[in-house]
Parts: C-alpha cells; structure tokens; sequence
C-alpha cells in the first residue's frame, strides 16, 4: 500500500535502509575491505557538487543567517551584535510582523482546505475509467503550472480590478462593483481565489492514489451492499488518508512561503493598507529594501519555525486521522 | 442507440447521468480557463474594447497590442526572452548534471554516514529557502556577482533542489541491480555504470526533472527579482514586473500580449511533457 511519505527523514531512513541493505541478496563486501573502500571514495565523487553546495550554500547560510540575526547589519557597515534585539522588536514592537502573520495564516488556512477540497472532489469525479480521462486532468493541471508566474498574477489584477473581467460581467446583470484588488476586504480573497485556481498538481496526486485502490475491495463491499456513499466512507476516504495528509503538509508548507502574486497584485507594497502582506513580502521588504539585513534574518528564523511547528503539528494530529492499513 | 437505451432503463439511466458528469466536468473546465482565455482573446482587442468586452470573441481583432509591447520597453521583449533562455537552459543542465549524479551515488553506492547524508537531503526538500536568501545574497554581493546570472545557475550546479534527486533515488531504486553487477562483471567501473547503464534508464525521471526545472526557473520571479536590478540582465518575469510598474493601469492589451508570449513556452513544454510531469508527480507523491 502507499504507506510511506517518504518525505519525512525520520520516516524515510528507516524505511528505506532495510531495502538497502538487504539488495535483493547482493552480497556486501566486509567493511574496511579494498572493495568497500573503493565504493565509498567513488560514491564521495559522484557527491561532489552536491556536497559543495549542502556547505557552501545551505548549512553555511544557515549558520550564517542565524548569527545575522542577532546583529544589526546593513550590507555596508559591518554587522553589530545586538543580542536577541531584533526578536524583541519583532514580538513587541513591530505590528507590520504580525499583520503580515495574520494574513498569511489566514490565507493558508482559507486556501489551502479548499483547494485540496477542490482537488480531491474532482480526483473523484475523473477516477474510474471516465472516458477523456486524460484530457479533462490537463485542463486541470494546466494552471498550477501557470498560476506561480508573474504573467498570471498581471491577469488576475486585471480580473479583480475595477474595469476588470468581473466586473464587466457583473454590469451585464446592473451590478456595480468596485476594484477588489485595491478593496482592503476583498484583496486578500482574490489571492486565496488565485491559489485554489491551482488545484490541479495536488489533484494529480490524489489521482494516483485512487488508482493504487484494489477494485476488489469495492467488489466485496458491494456484495456486502454497501451502497457508494459507504463505499467512499469505508475504502475510499481511509485509504486516501495518507495522500491527504502528505497533499496537506506540502500545499501548508509551500503556501506559507508565497511570494509572487502578493507582489505583482500589490505592486510590491503588500496593500490595501497591508492587507496583502505576506510574510514573505514582508522579509523581502525589511531585507531587500530596507536593507536591514539582520532583521530580516530574524524574521527567516521565526518563518522556520513556524513553519517546523506547522509540520510537527501536522504530523502529531495525523496518528489521529491517516489510516496507514496493517503494515504500521 | 436510442431505442436500445429507452428498451433498457438501468442502462438509460446510467448513459444520462455520465452525460451529466460530462457536462458537469467540462463547464468547470471552461471556468478554470476562462480567465486564460479571456487574456488571449483580449490580447487581440483594440485597448478600449478589453474591459466593454468580456466576451471570448473579439469583434474586431488587431495585432497592435503584440507589436507595441514588444517594443514598450528598454529593450526588444525577445531580448528578455533570450536573458531567460540562457538562465532556464543552463539550470536545466546544472540539475540534471549535479541531480544524477548524487542520485547515483544515494541509490546505489554504500558509504559511511549514508543515512545521515540522505536525511540531510531530504530536509533540505522542506527547507524554507528565505533562511538561506539573506546570507546568500550578502556572499554573492561580495563575490561581485550580483547582475551576473551566477547567483541563479550556480546553485543548480551544486545540485541545490534537492527534490530532483530524491525524484531521481526513487527512480533509480526501481532499477534491477543486476544490470550494475553485470556491468561489473563485464569489467565496467562506478563511472561506466553510471553513465551507461543507469543514465540511459534514467530517461523518464531525466525528462520530469528537465521539465520540472524549465518551468521552475522560467517563472521564477524571487531570485531574478532580487539579483537582477539592471535593465541589462532583466528576464521575462523582471520585465513584465517593471512594465506593469511603468504603465500602471494604461496599456493593459500589450503587457496581456507580452504575458502571454511569458507563457507560451510553459504551455509548450506542458504539451510535449505532460506525460512526464504526471507521472513525476506521481512518483515522488507516493512512491
């Protein structure tokens, strides 16, 4: 069954150490053997590039933004120590942290739920031996291609905007409706608008998972007479669980760290009156713009931790609802 | 047909309700893409008739709009179109190279710390990259590398996204391992295995990563944004950024125009690959 996340390194590793070792009966060679030798100094070689850029552009950073954010640093001066200054303003004293915390949690929390929600609705529609199968999951797919690009974000501010698509369909019926983009209430809705419209990937995923179904369980269950909506209760939702769960960290994770259409929508302000800033914007702003580089090292940490927190959550509550099947 | 069905009433019913479930699934479609459509259509219109239409066809179509947002700009769009290019190219390469390589070394080879290393890879998967933006953008800064397509292509040399090579480690751990032993017992080193036997079989997951990347990089707007500041050096994304800040809410059928020559080659990469990113996302979702 699709039991493993493999996502997850505490889960990966041992999951996939035993098939390793055991290599289909491929005799290993004794450690510290010239053959065993061999092997580890050309596995290093082909790790390289690799290894060069785990150093140089991931755990040196890290270690370096995490220094940075405990100094006040400017790109031109050299960098002061300031102790955990930069944190106690961010919590105590900087309300443009937390409005852009707030917008970005309710965006997740709004976006995400319906798109998956979208998504798997419509993996269940197209299972099954419909017949174009493939061609309506393209039409679905296409725009959680597009819908990161500058292009698309260009034409959703014109969608929302006050002359814009909507609008002018509005007007047919008499309705005068304003520009949503530039409303402070209804700015941020056309975001969330925006990363449902790009349901299709998560989609995909679910798609595969009802394929992995045997058919033979939904055999038994309707000789058992188990009508569909038992059906979809009892094999389906159950067994899809772990796809759920893994769509959901995944979309949380990547919808936490939106950048794009915030800028282009906002025209890199993060307005109406902040109500577009998102957390990202906001770190691009106080780094890139202010150039308060410390500071916005700072605001990195807090992200990653968030964003650790979330998973761990995520992970944490799915003992309660993913259904791993016998193997766990 | 029809006497068929009305003779047989489950099979009627049936043949009605998938009618329905068409209809119903192709409606949708048509909402999803309205708005992408609409952007096409409206590319054609004369500029006073974008927003008085919001029709799909227009009544009078005019190719004005593509020839005055090619050219609205400091320079020619192709000019744009060429700066991502050479990026997108180049990255295509870099993770594909660096990518393989590594993946090789996960999936086939033993080596002290194995596990330690690959669950290092795995978290830099989730890894949120804005921790490593600041310092990163201060060394590149202080390399003199800043307006310079290094800081963007260099990291996919270094094999950086490393999704690609957990894509890779889970195609590769499909492959029969007695091909490795026969091409060890046919003499043939790490190195000849590598690049004979499993590159070749490499091709699915090669394409989905290929793929994956074009179409990452060519919409990447973050990074170009923040080490491109000269017009010079500007690719697609920067310069319909800069277009939409230059004209503000004026010349809207040219930059449609230009966003969608922006997406074309997504859309063509999308017609040719589609098979390969399905089955890449359904790979790495659940393998």
């Amino acid at each position: 069954m699709v039991d493993s996340l493999s996502l997850k390194p505490e889960a990966a590793a041992p999951a996939h150490a035993p098939a390793v070792k055991r290599g289909r009966g491929r005799p290993q060679p004794p450690r510290g053997s010239l053959r065993s030798r061999r092997e580890a100094w050309a596995a290093h070689l082909f790790l390289v590039p690799w290894f060069l850029g785990l150093f140089l552009i991931t755990i040196g950073p890290i270690v370096a933004s995490l220094y940075l954010s405990f100094t006040d640093y400017s790109l031109l001066d050299e960098a002061k120590w300031v102790g955990l200054d930069n944190y106690v303003t961010l919590f105590t004293e900087d309300p443009r942290f937390w409005t852009s915390l707030k917008v970005t949690t309710i965006y997740v929390v709004v976006s995400v739920p319906l798109q998956l929600g979208f998504a798997l609705g419509l993996a269940l529609l197209l299972d099954r031996g419909l017949r174009g199968l493939s061609f309506y999951r393209s039409i679905y797919y296409l725009p959680s291609l597009l819908g990161g690009s500058v292009a698309i974000a260009i034409l959703w501010r014109k969608i929302f905007g006050a002359d814009g698509l909507v609008n002018a369909v509005l007007a047919i019926f008499g309705i005068q409706g304003t520009s949503y983009v530039n409303n402070p209430d209804t700015a941020l809705g056309t975001l969330i608008l925006l990363h449902v419209w790009t349901f299709g990937a998560p989609m995909v995923i679910f798609l595969a998972g009802l394929r992995q179904i045997p058919g033979s369980y939904y055999e038994a269950a309707s000789i058992d007479g188990a009508g569909t909506l038992q059906q979809f209760k009892s094999i389906t939702l159950p067994l899809l669980t772990p796809i759920i769960f893994f769509n959901l960290v995944l979309e949380v994770i990547k919808s936490f760290q939106s950048f794009t259409q915030s800028f282009i929508v906002s025209n890199g302000t993060g307005g109406p009156t902040d109500s577009t800033l998102f957390y990202t914007l906001y770190l691009y702003t106080k780094g890139f713009k202010d150039y308060e580089m410390g500071y916005a090292s700072a605001l990195a940490w807090v992200l990653v931790i968030i964003i650790a927190g979330l998973t761990g959550v995520n992970f944490l509550a799915s003992k309660y609802w993913v259904f791993y099947g016998d193997s766990k | 047909m029809a006497t068929v069905s009305s003779r047989n009433p489950v099979l009627y019913r049936r043949r009605v309700s998938r009618g329905a479930k068409h209809l119903m699934l192709i409606g949708f479609g048509l909402v999803m893409l309205y708005p992408l459509l609409w952007m096409i259509s409206s590319s054609l219109k004369p500029e006073e008739l974008i927003f008085r239409e919001p029709g799909l066809l227009p009544s009078k179509i005019t190719f004005d709009n593509y020839t005055e947002g090619w050219t609205a700009l400091a320079h020619p769009f192709s000019y744009y179109l060429w700066n991502s290019a050479v990026i997108t190219a180049l990255s295509v390469v870099g993770n594909l190279v660096a990518c393989s390589l590594a993946a090789y070394s996960f999936a086939r080879l033993n080596f002290p710390l194995k596990k330690l290393w690959f669950a290092l890879m795995l978290g830099t998967i989730m890894l949120p990259f804005h921790v490593v933006i600041v310092p990163q953008y201060i060394v590149f800064s202080q390399l003199d590398m800043i307006n310079t397509i290094w800081p963007l292509i260099l990291p996919k040399f270094l094999a950086h996204d490393s999704f690609f090579i957990f894509l890779m480690v889970q195609f590769i751990r499909t492959l029969p391992r007695e091909l490795d032993e026969a091409a060890s017992i046919d003499g043939a080193g790490y190195w000849r295995t590598f690049f004979r036997v499993i590159l070749p079989l490499c091709t699915p997951a090669l394409a989905t990563t290929a793929i994956f990347t074009f179409i990452w990089t060519w919409n990447d707007f973050f990074s170009q944004l923040l080490y491109l500041n000269n017009p010079d050096n500007f690719t697609v994304p920067v310069a319909l950024r800069t277009f939409l800040d230059s004209s503000g809410e004026s010349s809207w059928g040219p930059m449609f125009a230009m966003s969608i020559i922006a997406l074309g080659p997504i859309f063509g990469f999308f017609l040719a690959g589609q098979k390969y990113l399905i089955r890449g996302m359904a790979t790495t979702g659940l393998k």
